[in-house]
């Protein structure tokens, strides 16, 4: 009885020393793909800081991108650019997101409309941003006959709506059907239940998906050539070129002119600031508060 | 509470950036070629200091440019690959030339210093043909004595994106190798036989300068600011000349501008002439649908033309004989409005 | 109609003063009864727009891209020659590029991202988790235009010296491996582009797989901890087969940067359009960067539109591979119960 006993027993602690083992290597591994990642960050930030932290100075927020070779000149004009064309591509794209999103997740799981503007959403997420910019350009700038900052902010939208429309869906798919239900027991209108208590329980993901597409339009250089163009002087006129961080950069960085180079790596490093201390703020007002 | 916080903050900004839309005094705006690109913002920055009005030029491409310009989203377009004649009378255009400027081919060889190296056209084409692959190679030994050539492969280094600069480089070596012309031709992108693709200027010195035994071609600002190990090409009277500003300017009087503004500088007569020499041009349209943006283009370019020369040569660009600068001026008196008036006011 | 979600209350007020006297709480007046109508048009709305935005995107490209698809029709897909002088254009090396590098790109990135989503899930000390998932998530705010930077000058001479070298040294008589490295070892080509992408694709891919790991519900997991489950067999049997359309979701996120990014890739793919060998080291060239390079000096016509064929080709790759995932997700969620 005993020796069957030690037998079955010496089988489990068998398995039970396996399982323990194949969780330490999980569980190293995972600590091991962290530091990974860090590491590449690390390394990038430094080279980032390393080049743009020298040109950073009051000039860079007061003074016009300057010709080559001159003394003085800041990102002014490109700073005011960006800001303005990722916060009207943010203002258009987001809205529309989430409300497809939305449509996707509680309208329409099971038609044809909803499982097709999935589909398309996850292709358009691929989508070249050049293509993008050159969408842009066939239907709105070719026919206003000029490049306009307005024009820039829609190509630049039509990058964010794909991004958030994921991620609101996947979030919102996975908040469980019982706090739906919960909610209407107690007679609240669909509307409410979406907006008050689904969306707000989603509210850290959908939140990541904003971040994530002002982090990638922050950056991006291709849809704007063809649709903002570029503006060597300051401007606040919407219906004209206007100039923005990453085409400044793109241009200057690959010159041969110090003053340019210098400028574009400090452009590099305001970039990656500017969309940490968004996503640092974000999370704080957004905070759940457990 | 903080979400509606926040809705307010947007609907404020969104409300504050389209009233912003404010018709102000439209700019001129211009794109097109990279390689003046440097130039033109140096021009438009003193302009803009001496008379206030704006010229927003952007380099997006030579073929982006023309195509601008054609769309007629710009008041002018740039282009380093001038249009021929037929082109030209095609789409209502005419161009005229602003700066004059030169390929050079660069090397990074140890051992060799700059200028010390001796080339010649068909010896470059083969090396780009893939023809000739290492350094010691007969041809080579024989037009350079007394070098110290490596018994090395030689990286070769060209141009990824399309540009001017390619096609002033792949319209010499048509013309000096026969090979070439067959096989591959000339244009601002081409099916390069052989070579790594670097992106733009900085990308060709970059491979340059990292890769030993390489061998590559930039812009001359490129050659000069980065301290690149340049070489003196053989041209057409036989001289081996180095690339300056006086090779340049030897390269461009020899052509035939009251013939034609479509002039490709390369492999140009001249005793000192620099063999791979291109200019660059401006078009606009014979017929202004808005001239007043096209009085104020000319103002520009004529502004440039007097006070541009020094700017141009601090930044290693060769400007136009008088003679060329004469020529511009006169064609510009056939850019007309729609009722025929010409535009330019001088 | 969807059966899931029951019907909406009454609306009129004598409806509703007659349930109050029905001897239930006193109803609420609906003050905004067409909010439902009005929220459920606007949702509606948002999905019609954006598929009428996707298809005017295709319908724009394959305009464009017509007189190249009148002229080579399919054979346009295994065509390597792209002569822009003689006008003579076949998309193969492009195709060849992106599909190499996205592969290797996700190869790399999906692992790592699991990685990183199980630690900030279930290893790191609460006071950690912000700050990390704050930390990988910069890594998205690099713009791409750096990555191709430092991939050209910094990462590319080590690559090659400390990667490429050694594998071709070991490598270079095994049959198969020997042809995957063969190639001078430059820095360049395939493989770093698609360690470049990698690291690019990292933040899209763990921060949405947090959060989707995130939200199963504690009941699941305690459960399974209380029946003795290991963390990782926590994750790998209970959260990992609850959040899987969530992972499959940031897969795909992250799979659509990797095909679609072309700043980083021009820098550090070669731009070469001839497919010489299959080495991982040689230059090569992928659709995004040949668009990005070329188009800006192409000629209209023939190269203009071959290059807008090479993205209506990355539309239907992008297609094609989400389709697969679809079908793959189907089969996975065919053995599940029902959820609450």
């Amino acid at each position: 009885m005993s020796a069957v006993l030690s037998a079955t027993d010496a089988a489990r602690m068998g398995m039970h020393r396996k399982r323990k083992r194949m969780n330490v290597i999980a569980l190293t591994l995972s600590l091991g793909a962290m530091a990974f990642g860090l590491f590449w960050l690390a390394w990038i930030l430094f080279e980032t800081i390393r080049l743009g932290v020298g040109g950073i100075a009051l000039s860079l927020f007061t003074e016009m991108t300057p010709p080559p070779q001159a003394e003085t000149g800041g990102l002014a004009n490109a700073i005011f650019g960006s800001l303005v064309m990722v916060g009207l591509a943010t203002a258009l794209g987001t809205p529309i997101g989430i409300m497809c999103g939305i449509y996707l997740a509680e309208y329409g799981k099971n038609r044809w409309l909803g499982r097709v503007t999935g589909f398309i959403s996850d292709i358009l997420l691929s989508a070249p941003s050049i293509v993008i910019g050159l969408f842009i350009y066939a239907i709105f700038v070719a026919k206003v006959r000029s490049f306009s900052a307005i024009a820039g902010a829609l190509a630049l939208s039509l990058i964010v709506i794909p991004v958030v429309i994921r991620t609101t869906e996947s979030m919102l798919s996975l908040i469980p059907n019982a706090l739906r239900e919960a909610a209407y027991a107690l007679g609240t209108p669909k509307w409410k239940v979406i907006s008050s208590i689904t969306l707000k329980a989603a509210r850290a993901g959908v939140l990541t998906g904003m971040l994530l597409a002002v982090a990638r339009i922050a950056g991006e250089t291709a849809p704007l050539l063809f649709t903002a163009l570029s503006n060597q002087f300051w401007t606040i006129n919407l219906t004209e070129p206007m100039a923005s961080l990453p085409v400044t950069i793109y241009k200057f960085a690959l010159s041969p002119y110090e003053n340019w180079r210098d400028l574009a790596w400090a452009g590099v490093f305001l970039i990656t600031l500017g969309v940490l201390a968004l996503n640092i703020l974000a999370r704080v007002l957004f905070r759940k508060k457990d | 509470m903080t979400l509606h916080r926040i809705a307010a903050i947007a609907t404020a900004s969104a409300v504050l950036a389209f009233g912003s839309t404010v018709a102000l005094a439209q700019d001129v705006t211009g794109a097109g070629a990279t390689f003046p690109a440097p130039l033109y913002a140096k021009w438009a920055d003193a302009y803009n200091k001496a008379t206030g009005a704006r010229i927003n030029y952007q380099s997006v491409g030579s073929g982006a440019g023309m195509r601008q310009i054609r769309a007629k989203t710009v008041d002018f377009g740039a282009s380093d690959v001038p249009l021929t004649d037929a082109d030209l009378a095609k789409d209502g255009l005419i161009q005229f030339p602003t700066v004059i400027g030169g390929v050079v081919p660069v090397i990074n060889v140890k051992g060799i210093a700059p200028g010390q190296l001796r080339m010649t056209g068909q010896i470059l084409g083969d090396i780009y043909l893939g023809k000739i692959t290492r350094w010691n190679d007969a041809a080579l030994t024989a037009l350079n004595p007394g070098v110290p050539l490596p018994d090395a492969a030689i990286a070769v280094v060209r141009r990824a994106d399309g540009s001017g600069t390619t096609f002033i480089f792949t319209n010499y070596l048509s013309k000096v190798n026969a090979e070439w012309k067959s096989k591959v031709g000339e244009g601002s992108a081409v099916n390069w036989p052989t070579g790594a693709g670097g992106k733009g200027n900085e990308g060709v010195a970059a491979f340059v300068q990292r890769l030993p035994n390489s061998l590559g071609y930039v812009e001359y600002s490129y050659a000069k600011s980065n301290k690149m190990s340049h070489m003196l090409m053989r041209n057409q009277a036989g001289t081996f000349a180095a690339p300056d500003d006086t090779a340049f300017k030897a390269a461009a009087a020899g052509a035939d501008w009251a013939k034609s503004f479509y002039q490709i500088l390369t492999d140009q007569p001249g005793k000192d002439s620099w063999p791979i020499t291109g200019a660059t041009f401006i078009i606009m349209h014979k017929v202004q649908d808005k001239p007043a943006q096209a009085t104020n283009s000319l103002k520009f370019f004529d502004w440039a033309y007097i006070n541009g020369d020094k700017m141009a040569s601090d930044l290693e660009y060769v400007p136009l004989p008088e003679s060329v600068k004469a020529l511009s001026r006169r064609a510009w008196a056939e850019i007309k409005d729609s009722t025929g008036k010409p535009v330019a006011t001088k | 109609m969807s059966a899931t979600f029951p019907a909406d209350p009454p609306r009129s007020k004598v409806a509703m003063e007659k349930s109050a006297l029905g001897g239930g709480p006193p109803a609420r007046a609906r003050r905004t009864p067409w909010a439902d109508a009005l929220f459920s048009a606007v949702a509606h709305g948002a999905a019609w727009l954006t598929l009428a935005l996707l298809a005017g995107i295709i319908i724009s490209l394959t305009i464009s891209a017509w007189p190249a698809i009148s002229e080579y029709g399919l054979s346009f897909l295994v065509n390597a020659e792209w002569d822009p002088v003689e006008e003579k254009f076949g998309g193969l090396v492009m195709i060849y590029g992106t599909l190499a590098t996205s592969f290797i790109a996700l190869l790399i990135a999906v692992p790592v991202s699991f990685g990183i989503a199980l630690f900030l899930t279930e290893l790191s000390p609460n006071w950690l988790r912000r700050p990390l998932g704050t930390a990988i998530e910069l890594l998205a705010a690099v713009p791409s235009i750096v990555y191709g930077m430092w991939g050209l000058l910094v990462f590319g001479p080590l690559l090659a010296a400390y990667v490429q070298a050694p594998a071709q040294a070991l490598f270079s008589d095994v049959p198969v491996l020997g042809a995957l490295v063969s190639g001078a070892p430059v820095g360049i080509g395939i493989l770093s582009a698609g360690i470049i992408l990698a690291i690019m694709v990292i933040p899209f891919i763990a921060s949405v797989m947090r959060d989707v790991f995130e939200t199963t519900p504690a009941l699941l997991k305690e459960s399974a901890y209380a029946l003795g489950s290991t963390t990782w067999e926590v994750v790998w049997k209970v959260v990992l087969p609850y959040t899987k359309s969530g992972v499959i979701g940031a897969i795909m996120l992250g799979l659509g940067r990797a095909l679609g990014e072309t700043m980083a890739v021009t820098f550090v793919i070669g731009n070469f359009n001839q497919l010489d060998n299959l080495s991982l080291f040689a230059p090569a060239n992928s659709i995004t960067s040949a668009i990005a390079n070329e188009f800006a000096e192409a000629a209209p016509g023939l190269h203009q539109a071959s290059l807008m064929y090479l993205g209506l080709i990355l539309f239907f790759i992008t297609f094609c591979v989400l389709g697969l995932s679809k079908i793959l997700l189907s089969q996975l969620q065919r053995g599940e119960g029902s959820r609450t």
